[in-house]
């Protein structure tokens, strides 16, 4: 069987529940009473356990990071192409650890799973979260796994946020921190982006005001919205030129003739968009959309971020795109300036690509190579 | 850049110092730094390949072009600032030279001296741009776009009003190397500059 899959893939995986029977206090004030994780790991922990990193995963992602659930699978998990056998996070190395976070909507405890105190699905009705609430999370994952420190936290996005809040919330659990395509804190066009797009949500007749899941309905129109608009900002313009242009899917500009037109761009949005509102909630999009929203990582620091990384141990690699422009790569020298003014380890590098803000999920050679050199180098050292 | 160069650029690096290091190619002289004078550092390069090779043996690298300026770099946030054989392919040597005193305390400089008896004796004699085992390019092909002598980097140092502390003539063949203290302008094929603020 294991001929079926392509080289370098982890695989069939099998993802595991794991249940924290005590609550969860957030930082919001209140508390999950009890909590739920969806998790799947890659590669063999070794006898000293100091060969595990975490995958921390943006906004859309989950726990599925790697190979396939069945063989008959099309895809393979979101980040197959950075972790297997060989590739830049060695699955033959490492033991990568990748879970859906608590708030998701992919098997963790969510707005989707039942509210122990109503036996109703959370719904609208579950708390807000901070990065710091993910982290607090799976730091109790990591004490379950036997696993004191992480040899990396790797993630893109708002899964980068999520890796730099772990340096600075536990710094001694973390040797080494790959932030990817991320931010300190989003910018005012970043944050109008995202209201865009839970006003779309909100606006679907069959929100229900959050409560569509106990009415039995999907704002499937919302959630379709809210991904078109999204997916062309995580896009470039020189992309999307190349990719689609003016091509038609139907339809004819001929002069005397009626048939409507559909460009191609038109009918791929309207199939990502259809996608996505099949499989993610609705209300973890607003919650998850607002937990990018409130993230800053310097404002329990005087809003000083030399001083946030003063306290970190970790290393640091920072790699950003040069097309994207919603976590531009100024973004990611702002974190590069104070991580060196805080006299931390740090390497940076731009790639150069035409993807945007997706970059970070798709294949790169130069991405991979930056990203292997530094995975080897820990490797060597675990 | 060659090993010997090396050795004279590590002399003026305090042990345990704050070095950043432009241009840092693969890594070579910090490597050296951290082995031999226990510093700790970052180097600046824009060369993929090299970044990686940097990141590859364990050495800090920023990925930045120091011609777009090093405003990331706060005034006097580093011990030394070194620069080996980058000066003559920036855009502006002079403005570079004074950002890194602005940044360190201290800087070293090395520079191929375009002075050098035979590079003068290629152009002269040949009428040809100099194609030299230190200076492998063609004139349309080099990097280095603006080469100078080691009179006119003293010249320039003299109305920048930065202080010389130290300099270093290195000539590899022979007779070249025993006499380019007397004639360095002539004789030397690298020159090595440690700077201050005047």
């Amino acid at each position: 069987m294991p001929d079926s899959f392509p080289p370098g893939s982890v695989g069939l995986v099998v993802p595991e529940i794991h249940r924290f029977d005590f609550p969860l206090e957030l930082s919001c004030g209140r508390s999950l009473p009890a909590f739920e994780l969806v998790v799947e790991t890659y590669g063999e922990l070794n006898p000293a356990r100091s060969n595990a990193v975490l995958i921390c995963h943006a906004l859309s992602g989950h726990h599925h990071a790697a190979g396939y659930h069945e063989v008959e699978d099309a895809k393979p998990g979101w980040w197959d192409d950075y972790i297997g056998p060989g590739k830049p996070i060695d699955t033959d190395r490492f033991h990568v650890v990748c879970l859906n976070n608590i708030g998701g909507c992919h098997g963790s405890t969510g707005p989707r799973t039942p509210n122990p105190e109503t036996g109703k699905p959370w719904g609208k009705h579950f708390p807000p979260l901070r990065a710091r609430d993910w982290v607090k999370s799976q730091a109790l994952l990591a004490d379950r796994l036997g696993i004191e420190q992480w040899a990396a936290v790797i993630g893109g996005s708002l899964g980068g946020m999520n890796a730099m809040r772990w340096a600075l919330e536990y710094p001694q659990r973390v040797r080494h921190c790959v932030v990817i395509a991320s931010a300190m804190k989003l910018t005012a066009q970043n944050i109008a982006f995202n209201e865009i797009a839970r006003r779309a949500i909100r606006s679907d007749p069959d929100f229900r005001d959050g409560d569509f899941a106990e009415q039995g309905v999907v704002p499937r129109n919302g959630l379709a919205l809210a991904r078109m608009v999204g997916h062309v900002t995580y896009l470039s313009d020189a992309l999307m030129g190349v990719r689609f242009g003016r091509e038609l899917r139907s339809g004819s500009l001929q002069r005397g003739l009626e048939a409507p037109v559909q460009f191609a761009v038109e009918s791929y949005l309207h199939r990502q968009g259809e996608r996505f509102a099949e499989s993610f909630d609705a209300n973890t999009y607003i919650l998850i959309t607002k937990m990018l929203d409130y993230f800053d990582l310097a404002r329990e620091y005087g809003d000083d971020p030399v001083r946030a990384f003063a306290g970190a141990q970790a290393r640091f690699l920072v790699i950003s795109f040069s097309s994207d422009w919603r976590f531009a790569p100024e973004r990611s020298r702002e974190i590069v300036r104070a991580l060196v003014a805080a006299n931390r380890d740090v390497s940076y590098g731009c790639i150069e690509s035409d993807l945007g803000h997706d970059a970070f999920l798709l294949p790169n050679p130069r991405y991979e190579a930056l990203l292997g050199a530094y995975m080897r180098r820990i490797a060597e050292t675990c | 850049m060659l090993r010997g160069d090396f050795d004279i650029v590590q002399r003026w690096v305090a042990r345990g110092s704050r070095v950043l290091d432009l241009g840092c190619g693969d890594g070579t002289l910090l490597a050296m730094l951290k082995g031999s004078r226990g510093i700790e550092g970052y180097g600046i390069e824009i060369d993929p390949e090299k970044i990686a090779q940097c990141i590859a043996r364990d050495i800090n690298v920023i990925e930045a072009d120091l011609d777009r300026g090093l405003a990331d770099f706060p005034d006097k946030s580093f011990d030394t600032v070194l620069m080996t054989n980058s000066l003559q392919a920036l855009r502006r040597p002079d403005r570079a030279i004074a950002e890194m005193l602005r940044i360190g305390e201290e800087c070293v400089v090395t520079f191929p001296n375009f002075g050098n008896i035979r590079t003068r004796m290629s152009l002269a004699a040949r009428g040809r741009m100099p194609v030299t085992r230190q200076l492998p390019y063609q004139w349309y092909d080099t990097p280095n776009i603006h080469f100078c002598t080691v009179r006119d980097f003293e010249d320039l140092c003299r109305q920048q009003r930065i202080r010389i502390l130290d300099r270093e003539f290195v000539a590899e063949q022979f007779p070249d190397r025993l006499i380019k203290g007397a004639w360095p302008n002539l004789f030397c094929a690298t020159a090595i500059y440690h700077l201050a603020t005047g």
